[in-house]
């Protein structure tokens, strides 16, 4: 029994079938990818995760309990974080702000009335925040605007605030799109790093063959919206109707 | 000091020894001189200056921290009007129940406007806000007159009510009034040439204007403030923080909603009428431009922006030709002529013009409003020290 | 049953004002992405493109009548406009009977060129600049408008009567078999709802059939797309804004006879417009168009006797009401596309 267990969803856009009859399951603390070429329908199947969209038949049980029908903030309190392809901050605000938001998150629910204290004397949520600053290597960067950094430095932050919310199912979409080849090395060592120290599950989608094999546990294949198979890496690789999948696009 | 900052603390001084002077500030001009219309230290206008300025501080809690731009919240201080003229119509023309029902009845109202208009946002907000305003209008213009007066508005009379109060005394009319302390009683002082008025009506409302600073000052500074400036930053992440961004910004609206009655009440409480006019459109408008004016999303523009328009509609409006002679007397005839025909459209009546114009540049130009303007000029004169400062100063200071 | 229709007829030239406006609106949105507050000032300052024609036909210069006399028994001074001089008297009198109509011809010119420079000096400015800002700036642009058409013409509306042949009322009663004189209609109405059809014809008659329309409704569809075919969408659009400023400017002068020009005329119907495009579904020129005539119908017949005296008032909120039910039960408006500005 994985901690995410989806069952024969499917989703239908008009006269495309986006997903068909997806059966999927992520164990507890695996780093599950999923992968497939343009189109195959993986980011319609994140968004079902998180509650974006409805699927038209099938179920999605995390940790025993459905999350459809749930609002994306209600999924996010079941313990399911996303982090998105685009690095999706609060670009007005300050770092620590930004850090700041989901642990009060985390501790107050969905909303809670703070009117008249001042947020910088709340000593735990204070101390969290910047603890995990410091965990991530962006202390020092504390007081700047959001907006203002750098493409790797938002994605870092921005992973640091799914994780102060202590979630057990970590959602990346393509975590590295349009990052230089050095920024995607750190980034796949800050993702194994947390791998690592927490007792975490991780699904990530990924366009990258290089990130996918050094991360993944498992993988799950998505052709046109179908899942083709589910196996160990060392598996995938060779696999003939992956090959024929991405269409003569070898896996390197 | 007063669970704020020392930055904020200052702030708030400022703000306080500003009012309380006021009387002295706002009348630089000795009595008599040729800059003596430039005096605004009169109680009626000083009055609407901090009045406006609770107004705009409560319009900019919703649209400056969280970016929805109503177009209707002069509903909100209309409605606050009536409940105040009734509280002293039928109870008592003390001034503190009909401020306080003015901030319960506009803030139930704003309840009702808000969870139905914050379902969409955007300009589908702006415009479900202006629908409901204008309704609002109509309604007190003609079906409501029972409860509005109509077109005529309400005002106190002899033959009302007023269950707390004793008879009035033959002659005697009813007046707003604190525990006895009449609200238009005056004390004057002249110091050489200069005459101060000092307003009770006006030092009322500057310590309620205060307060209300105050609060203000303590939601931008509090977790829920943060909340609100997340939810104009990006909708999207709060979601995916598991926070629901719509409790938010519909707290943000009834408590700007209440700003809003509660200046409506303090308005009845200076002048003891209110008419439907209060309720229209341009008057929404008009707090837009002073948030805007002012800096929208900063603690101080907007009580600025409230008090530049409300100097100008006052002072700039009263400005006529024969002035404007007496001024450019020195230059030769054709000149004079020549630059009176020049300046002449942007005064007197034609004051809305240079606010247009101005709030153009504003928009244009300088979009976090006259603060940041400020910060600008500041920083010129810093230098480069100022520039390292400024990198650090976050904008919604 | 002739209530009704009379109620209908009334309904047709507001509601030909809105339409006429919103469609203007609806077009700089779709092709621009620009929600402009200073459309109404565009229709007042056609409103006063009227009032300001019929002031030069009817620029005088002095003569002195020798034939007649004052009561001092002077030779009069007598007031006589130039068109007398290169038309005759007649012709001349003629000719400023029809000042309104013949305003068309001044204010189309005088429009285009408000409209594009509108567009190059701010409105292009704003492209990419946040909803909110487009509202404040063009709304204090609207306000600076009709303040400098305040300062020359003053605050009071200024009378500019239609032609003299259609100064009476036409009878629709006897012409549908009712009584006499139970439906009368004045003319002036009747041309005005003509001018606007046809002013909405030769729009969508434009969109459909020439090249340069069928760019635009591209444009307004996928502007990325387009833009990519390396067609030049922005001199287009620059185009369509100052058609859409002729648009509102001609309902404006063709408006003038129905409610005497004032200054703040614009923001008047402006606000009323931006329900009636909310309405109609942002982005859609039938729902603009639909939109306008339904609501201005809408509200003649909330301002029938049998309706005010069991819902008094009605006749006042009727369209904010319909708003306000339109926009929560269907967000993207009567004919609205789906995914344009919905949330």
């Amino acid at each position: 029994m994985g901690i995410l267990e989806v069952k024969n969803v499917g989703k239908r856009f008009g006269g495309l079938q986006a997903l068909n009859n997806v059966e999927l399951s992520v164990k507890e603390n695996s780093c599950h990818a999923i992968i497939g070429p343009n189109g195959a329908g993986k980011s319609t199947l994140l968004n079902v995760f998180v509650g974006k969209l409805i699927p038209d038949t099938g179920s999605v049980m995390f940790d025993g309990q459905s999350v459809l029908g749930r609002t994306p903030y209600e999924i996010n309190q079941m313990g399911i974080s996303r982090v998105f392809q685009t690095p999706e901050i609060f670009g007005d605000l300050s770092v620590m702000e930004n850090m700041m938001i989901p642990v009060f998150a985390k501790r107050d629910g969905s909303f809670r009335m703070h009117a008249v204290q001042g947020m910088m004397g709340d000593k735990d949520i204070v101390e969290k925040a910047e603890t995990m600053l410091e965990e991530m290597g962006l202390a020092e960067k504390r007081g700047m605007q959001a907006s203002s950094m750098s493409r790797g430095d938002k994605r870092r932050l921005e992973i640091a605030m799914c994780l102060s919310q202590d979630p057990r199912l970590l959602l990346l979409d393509e975590p590295t799109a349009g990052m230089a080849r050095a920024d995607t090395n750190n980034t796949i060592d800050l993702l194994k790093q947390i791998k690592e120290e927490r007792d975490i599950t991780i699904a990530i989608i990924e366009h990258d063959m290089h990130v996918v094999f050094s991360l993944a546990d498992r993988i799950t294949v998505l052709a046109q919206g179908t899942p083709l198979v589910e196996d160990h890496p060392e598996n995938i690789k060779g696999h003939p109707k992956v090959r024929e999948a991405y269409l003569g696009e070898t896996a390197d | 000091m007063l669970g704020l900052d020392k930055k904020d603390y200052t702030l708030l001084l400022i703000v306080a020894g500003l009012t309380m002077l006021a009387p002295f500030i706002l009348n630089p001009f000795p009595e008599g001189s040729g800059l003596a219309q430039f005096n605004a230290g009169y109680p009626d206008l000083m009055q609407r200056f901090v009045i406006f300025g609770i107004f705009a501080i409560g319009f900019n809690i919703l649209f400056g921290l969280t970016g929805y731009l109503s177009f209707g919240h002069a509903a909100f201080l209309g409605v606050g009007s009536y409940a105040a003229i009734w509280m002293m119509k039928l109870l008592t023309t003390n001034v503190i129940p009909a401020m306080v029902m003015a901030v319960i009845i506009a803030g139930l109202f704003a309840l009702i406007v808000g969870y139905v208009s914050l379902r969409r946002s955007g300009i589908y907000f702006s415009i479900l806000t202006l629908a409901f305003a204008q309704m609002s209008f109509a309604m007190a213009y003609s079906v409501l007159t029972p409860l509005t007066g109509g077109e005529t508005g309400l005002q106190l009379k002899i033959a009302d009510a007023r269950i707390l109060d004793g008879a009035l005394e033959a002659g005697e009319q009813a007046r707003a009034n604190l525990f006895g302390l009449n609200m238009s009683s005056s004390y004057e002082m002249s110091v050489g040439s200069w005459l101060f008025t000092f307003n009770t009506g006006y030092y009322i409302a500057a310590l309620v204007m205060l307060a209300s600073f105050y609060l203000a000052i303590r939601i931008f500074r509090s977790p829920f403030g943060l909340m609100l400036r997340a939810v104009k930053s990006n909708q999207n992440r709060l979601n995916y923080t598991g926070l629901n961004p719509r409790p938010y910004t519909l707290a943000a609206f009834v408590i700007s909603g209440m700003y809003a009655g509660l200046a409506g009440g303090l308005m009845v409480a200076m002048d003891t009428q209110v008419g439907p006019e209060r309720m229209f459109w341009t008057a929404s408008g008009e707090v837009v431009l002073m948030t805007i004016l002012g800096g929208a999303g900063t603690l101080i523009g907007p009580v600025l922006g409230a008090g530049l328009i409300k100097y100008m509609e006052n002072i700039l409006s009263k400005i006529n030709k024969d002035i404007l002679h007496q001024w450019f007397a020195f230059l030769p005839d054709g000149l004079e002529d020549f630059i009176i025909t020049l300046v002449y459209p942007f005064i007197g009546k034609g004051w809305h013009l240079t606010l247009g114009i101005i709030f153009m540049m504003v928009v244009i130009f300088l979009p976090g409003g006259l603060v940041e303007g400020g910060q600008r000029i500041a920083k010129l004169f810093k230098g480069k020290d100022a520039d390292e400062d400024g990198a650090q100063t976050k904008p919604a200071e | 049953m002739d209530a009704i229709v009379l109620q209908i007829l009334n309904g047709l030239d507001k509601g030909s004002a809105y339409a006429l406006i919103a469609l203007g609106l609806t077009l700089i949105f779709g092709t621009l992405g620009v929600v402009n507050f200073a459309h109404g000032a565009l229709f007042m300052i056609g409103a006063f493109c009227a009032v300001t024609f019929s002031r030069i036909l009817t620029w005088s210069h002095t003569v002195i009548d020798e034939t007649k006399k004052d009561f001092l028994g002077n030779p009069l001074k007598v007031e006589v406009p130039h068109i007398y001089d290169l038309f005759g008297q007649a012709t001349g009198d003629a000719i400023i009977d029809w000042a309104v109509p013949l305003s068309i011809l001044f204010s189309i010119p005088v429009m285009l060129f408000v409209g594009y420079a509108m567009e190059r000096g701010l409105i292009k400015h704003f492209y990419k600049r946040p909803h909110a800002d487009q509202i404040l700036v063009t709304f204090g642009l609207a306000i600076v408008l009709q303040e400098i058409i305040k300062y020359y013409y003053g605050a009071n509306p200024i009378p500019t009567p239609a032609p003299a042949v259609f100064a009476g009322s036409f009878d629709f009663g006897a012409l549908l078999g009712f009584d006499p004189n139970t439906i009368i209609y004045p003319y002036w109405r009747l041309v005005y709802f003509a001018f606007a059809a046809l002013i909405i014809g030769a729009v969508f008659a434009f969109l459909q059939f020439t090249t340069f329309g069928m760019v635009v409704r591209a444009g307004m569809a996928d502007r990325e797309t387009v833009g990519l075919l390396g067609i030049n969408i922005d001199k287009r659009f620059t185009i369509m804004f100052g058609i859409a400023a002729a648009v509102a400017g001609l309902a404006g002068v063709m408006y003038a006879p129905i409610n005497s020009p004032n200054y703040h005329m614009g923001m008047d119907f402006l606000v009323l417009s931006f329900v009636v495009v909310v309405v109609g579904g942002m982005g859609s020129l039938p729902g603009a168009v639909l939109a306008g005539f339904l609501l201005g119908i809408l509200e003649s017949f909330a301002s029938m006797a049998i309706v005010l005296d069991t819902l008094p008032g009605l006749n006042q909120i009727i369209i904010y009401l319909v708003a306000i039910i339109i926009l929560l039960t269907r967000p993207r408006g009567l004919m609205g596309r789906k995914g344009v500005m919905e949330d």
